[in-house]
């Protein structure tokens, strides 16, 4: 190989600095999106409002409705919004690296399915749908969560030293289909109106009605994302297989933990919020590789940041596309992500 | 639980060239993986230059010691560039991206391996010999170096573990292939050992050898020893014929007829 300038064209050459420039970009510009996405949707409704009426000083708070409007009324939804599209997106990537399969979602392993069995416990029981103060129904989920974690986390850990990756995934499925029909159970028994109010659980809704359940889920996520931050290296790693990842230097069993518990508990804060909403967790990751390759220091917070972005705009368009009768949001999701992921499906032949 | 390789003794010269050969399921690929640190022995211990390999941080393991998989499959498409960088992971912080110094040894072991050309490409768009040498670039980038080069530099041994690396190639990559171990042995003082059915390819590229048969190892020593139909036909249950091709100057096993 002769040494010059002349073997490596100056123009496609990468250099160290255009990593770091491509991470703050991807940061910086998936990040403003979603701001953008949470500045603009409690805007939109069916009384208009004026952003700079909204932040008028002049104007004191109790008597500046567009400011209510925006503070009290939609921005609580816009921000539940883009903490559950932040959470699902970012487990979605954690979870697809983790297992070494593009078609995981975080609901593949049976956290959705357990959370809303434990919602629909509550809701079709007539347990008290307050405990202490605190609504009932994100506890039971997020507790319903945590059980088909420990489940999962157990079968899996059980057979041999290490974690199985094949038996998480057929575990996780299998409790995905055992809950489904517990939960068909349950709903045979109940009231009509309490499967109405089940079913409608299910579907995904954001209207979290304040900030309280936000901020109840925010350390969690927060937590979760605190660990997602050291993996992004160990998943590119793991993407050559447990063995060379292991050779190059990464503590593959360590990894796959933390970033099964981690991406878990997000998830569970996450369906906690704003019910089991799909194809979050798999259109965003998919997206993002398509746009900025498969280097997880950027795909992760990339999808963190559109996952945002993106389910406050479904949610936007859930409540206003048919105004006044509200759609859904898990809806609008599907039917955007079911094609998506049809193609992706084909697109992989 | 059945034990794969029982009463292993074995001593792998720093420097060396190995070929670790043996019917299906004599433990060739259990004994690298143990030489790798993927697996951990039940009894006894391995040794990096008198050091046991358990008690290495992993990072440090793998400056020294780095394994070329038999096949890698990607679970997501990442440039070659990028898949040569992903060698640099135990030279770096958990939050540090790679930096010039990184990113020109990678572009060295590319060169090195002869496929600096491709390195905008995506890996999963590489012919199955590209990629085996695009994975070797990438092992060779983990090794400590002495100024970005591959020389030797006074850190001790550098091993490179090869599993089956030319069950996918054909005879042009596979020379190819032979030919860059020999270079990376013998210019750079790489240790190598190369798991392998391919008696040939051994024959004309390893100066030692170990036959594995059962778990066991049934004979250990210079190529020339190891290769010859007496121990070759006991091992694997064939009737062979051993001899020094006149073109080539090297051992060549024909296989006559099954015992």
């Amino acid at each position: 190989m002769t040494e010059g300038v002349s073997t490596l064209p100056a123009v496609v050459a990468l250099t160290a600095s255009d990593l770091r420039r491509r991470v703050w970009l991807a940061q910086l510009g998936f990040g403003a999106l979603a701001v953008l996405a949470c500045v603009t949707a409690p805007l939109v409704g069916p009384t208009p409002i004026s952003l700079r009426q909204v932040f008028d000083s002049a104007i004191p708070f109790a008597e500046n409705v567009d400011a209510q409007i925006f503070f009290i009324a939609r921005l609580p939804r816009a921000l539940a919004g883009a903490l559950v599209g932040a959470s699902l997106a970012a487990a979605g990537v954690v979870l697809q690296a983790m297992l070494r399969n593009p078609l995981a979602t975080p609901f593949t392993l049976g956290v959705s399915a357990g959370a809303s069995l434990g919602a629909m416990l509550v809701i079709t029981l007539g347990l008290p749908l307050s405990l202490l103060g605190v609504p009932a129904v994100p506890i039971a989920s997020f507790v319903g969560a945590l059980v088909a974690v420990a489940i999962v986390y157990g079968l899996a850990t059980m057979q041999r030293q290490g974690l199985s990756t094949n038996v998480l995934l057929l575990a996780g499925v299998t409790l995905n289909s055992l809950f489904s029909a517990i939960i068909l159970f349950v709903q045979y028994l109940a009231e009509p109106s309490q499967t109405l109010q089940a079913v409608r659980w299910v579907m995904g809704d954001l209207d979290v009605g304040g900030y309280r359940p936000i901020l109840s889920a925010l350390p969690l996520i927060g937590f979760a994302f605190v660990a997602f931050a050291r993996l992004p290296r160990a998943l590119n790693l793991l993407t050559l297989g447990s063995d060379s990842a292991a050779a190059r230097g990464v503590d593959v069993l360590r990894t796959q933990r933390v970033a099964f518990l981690s991406a878990s508990l997000a998830t569970g804060a996450a369906v906690a919020v704003g019910g089991p909403i799909g194809f979050i967790g798999i259109i965003i990751p998919h997206l993002v590789r398509l746009l900025v390759g498969s280097d997880h220091r950027l795909v992760l917070p990339a999808s963190a940041c559109l996952g945002a972005a993106f389910l406050v705009v479904c949610d936007v368009a859930a409540r206003t596309l048919l105004s006044p009768m509200e759609l859904p949001v898990g809806v609008i999701t599907a039917m955007l992500g079911g094609p998506f992921f049809l193609w992706l499906l084909v697109r992989n032949r | 639980m059945y034990p794969v390789l029982r009463e292993v003794s074995l001593s792998l010269p720093a420097g060396g060239l190995v070929g670790v050969l043996g019917p299906n399921g004599s433990g060739k690929t259990t004994l690298l993986k143990l030489l790798a640190g993927l697996l951990t022995p039940d009894t006894g211990r391995i040794t990096l230059d008198g050091v046991d390999t358990a008690g290495f941080d992993r990072a440090a393991l793998a400056r020294r010691l780095a394994v070329v998989p038999q096949e890698t499959q990607l679970a997501f498409d990442y440039t070659v560039l990028e898949i040569v960088l992903m060698g640099r992971y135990p030279h770096l912080h958990a939050f540090e991206l790679e930096g010039p110094a990184d990113l020109e040894i990678a572009r060295r072991m590319l060169a090195a391996t002869g496929t600096a050309t491709f390195e905008d490409r995506m890996f999963r768009t590489l012919s199955g010999g590209e990629k085996q040498r695009v994975v070797m670039a990438s092992a060779l980038a983990q090794f400590e170096t002495s100024s970005g080069s591959l020389d030797p530099g006074a850190n001790g041994t550098r091993v490179l573990l090869l599993d089956e690396p030319t069950s996918s190639l054909d005879l042009a990559f596979q020379l190819e292939t032979a030919a860059l171990l020999h270079r990376l042995n013998r210019d750079h003082g790489i240790t190598i050992v190369v798991c392998t059915h391919d008696l040939n390819f051994a024959a004309g590229l390893c100066h030692d050898l170990v036959l594995l048969c059962d778990g066991r190892i049934v004979a250990d020593g210079p190529t020339d020893a190891v290769l010859t139909p007496e121990t070759v036909g006991a091992v694997y249950e064939v009737n062979v014929d051993v001899r020094r091709h006149p073109a080539s100057h090297r051992l060549t096993v024909v296989p006559l007829a099954r015992r």
